[in-house]
């Protein structure tokens, strides 16, 4: 049985194989790429936004709405570790207490073990992984973001934005960051005092950011701005149908290929990142390094400089060999 | 490197909503810098053993104050063992009768935590449940 054929009928093996990604990449390296491929027919949905907006009640109820329509859903839910303890709670199954019991569904908790993106090191393989196990639609929830998580965008074709009524002024809607990041927009909880203003504020906003949209710009997108409630489940047939609009919106104007580019370069750069750094650390020993930090400590080297030497005598090391 | 962190998954079954105590154990582990997936409250057995699986977990946790562990640990066990999880093993947080302990632990359950047990001593329980050994991985 093929690896893909494993994955589809096993959901053990699923689990366990995903364990295998997030915690010893290397050992399933020649798998992944054998993944590669048959992961292309699924559609990533990105859910961020900030804590408390209800990302998780939201990936819910349009879940159960996919499931209406017999797709198959896989959801991967990050939430932060925790810098000190290198621990973490991560509860985002709480509030998908409904989907349970249904096979058409698997939900996977990542910790964010210490990236700064709103993801993990290895959600875009972990999300690859499932689409080639055969889930049609496989939705990332960030951790709660604030301004500056955005990295969802390289890995989903579509990505939401959440946010919620009671935060923040208006002048929060234009500041740069997350909201640049949306396809759409969900302004959930919309049955709380504020939605509306919140609503009218975001419109106008993405008016401000797109105020010369003719005829001739068909390629552009106008992010549309969804009021839902996942509580009374409200909104979620508008969403999932400007979600399809969008994908659709991709797929006529040849917009796959360059979202396939921008990912392709968005993952190659994390990857060479952590490559390299994992190269140089791998030959390094902690006392080597320990000694090194020592020396500028006691010799109060500018932290700039003590790194560019440490590479330059691995530079010199290496050659050598 | 350093070693990769346990997950356990720390969930309630049955109808008591006395959530205190899987809060106070999920954070302690957390503080111990182990990766807790909390399910909340009202879980039946199978949806435990779901997640379980779906998680991948080293452990699972329970946390049942209403007196039904002969009841509900045995359940989860059950469920466990139908999905293939017989390597994955189960303890237990609650007040339970040393009658009862002796009874679930020849059965169902590898530990039981009562009232008086220390936060150290269950992370310590549980990182020698959790050991690694090397056949179990795939």
């Amino acid at each position: 049985m093929s690896l893909r054929n494993t994955l589809h009928a096993d959901r053990r093996a699923l689990s366990r194989f995903l364990s295998r990604v997030e915690n010893q990449r290397d050992s399933v390296a020649a798998q992944l790429a054998e993944l590669y491929h048959a992961a292309s027919d699924s559609i990533v949905i990105g859910v961020t936004g900030p804590p408390g907006s209800g990302k998780s009640a939201l990936v819910t109820a349009l879940t159960k709405l996919l499931r209406e329509r017999d797709l198959k859903v896989a959801i991967v839910a990050v939430d932060p570790t925790s810098p000190f303890s290198g621990g973490a709670i991560l509860g985002d199954r709480i509030r998908m207490r409904e989907l349970a019991g249904d096979d058409g569904v698997f939900i996977r908790s990542m910790a964010s073990r210490g990236q700064l993106g709103g993801l993990a090191w290895r959600t875009q393989d972990i999300a690859r992984v499932l689409a080639a196990a055969g889930f049609e639609r496989v939705i990332v929830e960030t951790v709660g973001a604030g301004q500056s998580e955005v990295d969802i965008v390289n890995l989903a074709h579509t990505t939401l934005v959440v946010q919620a009524p009671g935060a923040g002024d208006d002048v929060q809607a234009i500041k740069a960051g997350i909201l640049e990041a949306a396809d759409i927009l969900v302004v959930n909880k919309g049955d709380l005092p504020g939605a509306e203003r919140l609503l009218s504020a975001l419109k106008t906003m993405l008016e401000m950011g797109h105020p010369t949209k003719t005829a001739d710009d068909e390629a552009l997108w106008m992010p549309p701005v969804i009021a839902a409630s996942a509580l009374k489940s409200t909104g979620i047939e508008e969403l999932a149908r400007a979600i399809d609009a969008h994908v659709r919106h991709l797929q006529s104007h040849g917009l796959q290929n360059v979202h396939q580019r921008n990912q392709l370069r968005a993952e190659f750069m994390a990857k060479l990142r952590e490559s390299v750094l994992r190269r140089v650390i791998d030959s390094t020993t902690d006392d080597e390094l320990a000694g090194i930090i020592e020396r500028a400590t006691k010799q109060r080297i500018e932290p700039q400089q003590a790194v560019d030497r440490f590479l330059d005598s691995f530079e010199i090391h290496r050659k050598r060999h | 490197m350093s070693s990769q962190p346990i997950r356990i998954l720390i969930a309630k079954p049955g109808l008591d909503g006395h959530d205190r105590g899987a809060k106070v154990i999920a954070r302690g582990l957390r503080d111990a810098g182990m990766e807790v997936i909390y399910t909340g409250l009202r879980q039946t057995p199978a949806m435990i053993a779901e997640s379980a699986l779906q998680e991948d977990v080293a452990l699972v946790g329970l946390s049942i104050l209403s007196g039904s562990h002969m009841t509900l640990a045995p359940a989860v066990r059950e469920a466990m063992d139908q999905l293939g999880l017989q390597d994955i093993p189960l303890v237990l947080g609650g007040i339970v009768p040393d009658g009862d302990q002796r009874q679930l632990l020849s059965a169902s359950v590898a530990a039981v935590f009562g009232p008086g047990a220390s936060l150290d001593e269950i992370v310590t329980a549980i990182r020698g449940l959790t050991a690694p050994s090397e056949d179990e991985r795939p």
